[in-house]
């Protein structure tokens, strides 16, 4: 009966290692509402913070966040739809443009965040805002600076690679007939792509979409140097405003403020704040995707 | 293998045909909506079709037999050039749609598949409602101007298709609701809609129920007043019933094409016999 006990051992092992995932998670969570409960009042997410970040609220990092996510979201979910429908519906799995490009993207999913956001500054800062400057501008510094524009393009190149994943998976699972239905009654590829396999891959397109969001919400590194500000009097109002977010306000509170002790009870909050957002975030992604598969159907 | 001589033939379809056309009541001249002639297809190496030469006549349903694999639907396929996006697909011989080759460079496949409709084995209705599935061909193509003109079509595509009774009052319920059989319908109506000439079935009731089956094949009499129809089955009895003609393909090659009745009840070739007999297939 050897082998029963062996089995028995590696169950307790599996369980055991359930059990380590579900521990530590709840002693984050836990650790976080525990601490950061009391400072939680409508007060601290609708105000600025206050005499040197040890009083207020963090309103200017949740806007300055949910805006750079927005604006993110305008430019990848575009861009990462196009190259999904490229990479599912037009490119010859053989060529050459379809491996490198291939290769391309799942090495963008590798890079390290940090290396975005220094790619953002000698880029986007450096030369297409330098660019913009020369050309419409006469050389004022107006767009060579960080910005909101800047951190969110660069945001939206780190959050490429998930979309396009996401969509392209959705689009191959468009059924085969839907397209043969299509091309039967006389449609073109363009018409069968935007009439029918795009519409039924909408699920994909949303849950890429929220997935990227709440991936950027949470990034800290790739906007260090392209926007995020240690705090600002105004919100930002135009493209080349400089902005709060709330990851980089972690990070400023824990080790950047003047009073670190102070402080502790808002990073807390924060980070509470922070978490929220993100799993708010992808529950929703969660739950349109449950939605779109129930009216959508499976086609059979 | 035997092509009929029309004359000879004539006596037999009169048995068979139900429905009087004008083919079979003029004299023994029966016109050819499409046809193959000597069509060889091949998938990279694999010959999947073999010289096959078959009429498809007006007003007429000619069904394709054969056990699975023998190159039917690849040959119901190249009809409305539905194979050309498949890797290694190539075509030989020619296939005449009112005597037009379909194959030449200059031929729009848009056109042609407008010309002829497809119903496919699995009911595939788009997760659309019952009208936008009807809709999607007239809409794509542009042919209609108006509204009105519109649910004109739709109704007149959903009659054709023996659903406007059932469905008329649900037309904005998506079509994936709606019963096997009835979705099949659908998609013939959706088929219908731009007015193709020829209707090219690919096994339509492999995936139904004796009931709806029952209904697609009284639907298909009503059909061949109006249409040219071509029927891939691998159902014997339902070839019977249904067609007129029957053309029967082993591994690639046409054995048989005569008159149905002549086909099921004096078959010119052992092999035809055998298949309908049930010794293999």
């Amino acid at each position: 009966m050897k082998s029963r006990f062996t089995d028995k051992i590696f169950v307790f092992l599996c369980l055991f290692a359930v059990l380590v995932v579900i521990a530590m998670l709840a002693a984050v969570l836990g650790n976080i509402t525990y601490h950061g409960w009391d400072r939680l009042s409508w007060e601290f997410i609708s105000a600025s913070p206050t005499h040197g970040m040890t009083e207020g609220g963090i309103f200017p990092a949740i806007y300055g966040t949910v805006l750079l996510v927005l604006l993110m979201a305008i430019f990848v979910v575009p861009l990462g739809v196009c190259v999904a429908i490229y990479f599912s519906e037009y490119a010859d799995r053989s060529s050459r443009l379809y491996r490198w490009t291939r290769a391309a993207v799942d090495n963008l999913a590798g890079v390290p965040s940090i290396v975005f956001g220094l790619f953002g500054l000698g880029f986007f800062v450096q030369f297409v805002g330098g660019g913009v400057d020369q050309v419409f501008f006469g050389g004022n510094l107006t767009f060579r600076q960080p910005a909101i524009l800047w951190a969110s393009l660069t945001m939206a190149v780190l959050t490429l690679p998930v979309v396009i994943i996401s969509v392209e998976e959705t689009l191959r699972a468009v059924p085969q007939s839907f397209r043969d239905a299509s091309y039967a009654l006389g449609a073109t590829k363009s018409q069968t792509i935007f009439r029918v396999v795009l519409p039924n891959a909408m699920s994909g397109v949303l849950t890429g979409g929220i997935l990227a969001v709440s991936r950027g919400a949470g990034e800290v590194a790739p906007i260090l140097f392209v926007g995020a500000a240690y705090f600002l009097p105004h919100l930002p109002t135009k493209l080349n405003d400089q902005f709060m977010q709330l990851g980089y306000h972690v990070f400023v509170l824990s080790t950047q403020s003047p009073d670190v002790e102070a402080t502790k009870p808002l990073l807390y909050s924060t980070v509470f704040v922070l978490l929220a957002l993100t799993f708010l975030l992808n529950l929703v992604a969660v739950a349109i995707r449950a939605r779109l598969r129930v009216t959508a159907g499976s086609g059979r | 293998m035997t092509v009929p001589g029309p004359r000879n033939d004539f006596q037999l379809l009169k048995t068979q045909v139900r429905t009087a056309t004008d083919a079979a009541h003029g004299s023994a001249d029966l016109s050819k909506r499409m046809e193959t002639q000597q069509v060889n297809i091949y998938y990279g190496k694999r010959h999947a079709v073999q010289d096959v030469s078959i009429p498809f006549y007006k007003n007429l349903i000619t069904a394709i037999i054969g056990p699975s694999g023998c190159g039917k639907s690849t040959l119901l396929r190249a009809m409305n050039r539905m194979n050309d996006a498949i890797p290694g697909y190539r075509i030989e011989g020619q296939v005449l749609l009112d005597g037009q080759e379909i194959h030449t460079p200059g031929t729009d496949v848009i056109t042609l598949r407008r010309r002829v409709g497809m119903v496919f084995q699995q009911p595939n209705p788009f997760p659309k409602s019952i009208y936008d599935n009807v809709a999607f061909g007239l809409r794509v193509n542009g042919l209609v101007k108006s509204r009105a003109e519109l649910d004109g079509r739709v109704e007149k595509a959903l009659r054709g298709a023996a659903l406007w009774d059932e469905v008329k009052d649900r037309l904005n319920r998506n079509a994936l609701q709606l019963s096997g059989g009835e979705q099949q319908r659908v998609c013939i109506a959706r088929a219908l809609a731009v007015q193709p000439e020829l209707l090219l079935m690919d096994e339509p009731a492999s995936a139904l129920d004796p009931v709806s089956t029952a209904k697609i094949e009284e639907l298909m009499f009503e059909l061949k007043k109006d249409y040219t129809i071509v029927i891939v089955t691998h159902n014997m009895q339902q070839a019977a019933r249904v067609s007129d003609f029957t053309a029967f393909l082993l591994s690639g090659q046409l054995i048989e094409f005569n008159p149905t009745p002549q086909l099921f009840t004096r078959p010119a070739d052992p092999r035809t016999e055998a298949y309908i007999t049930g010794r293999f297939g």
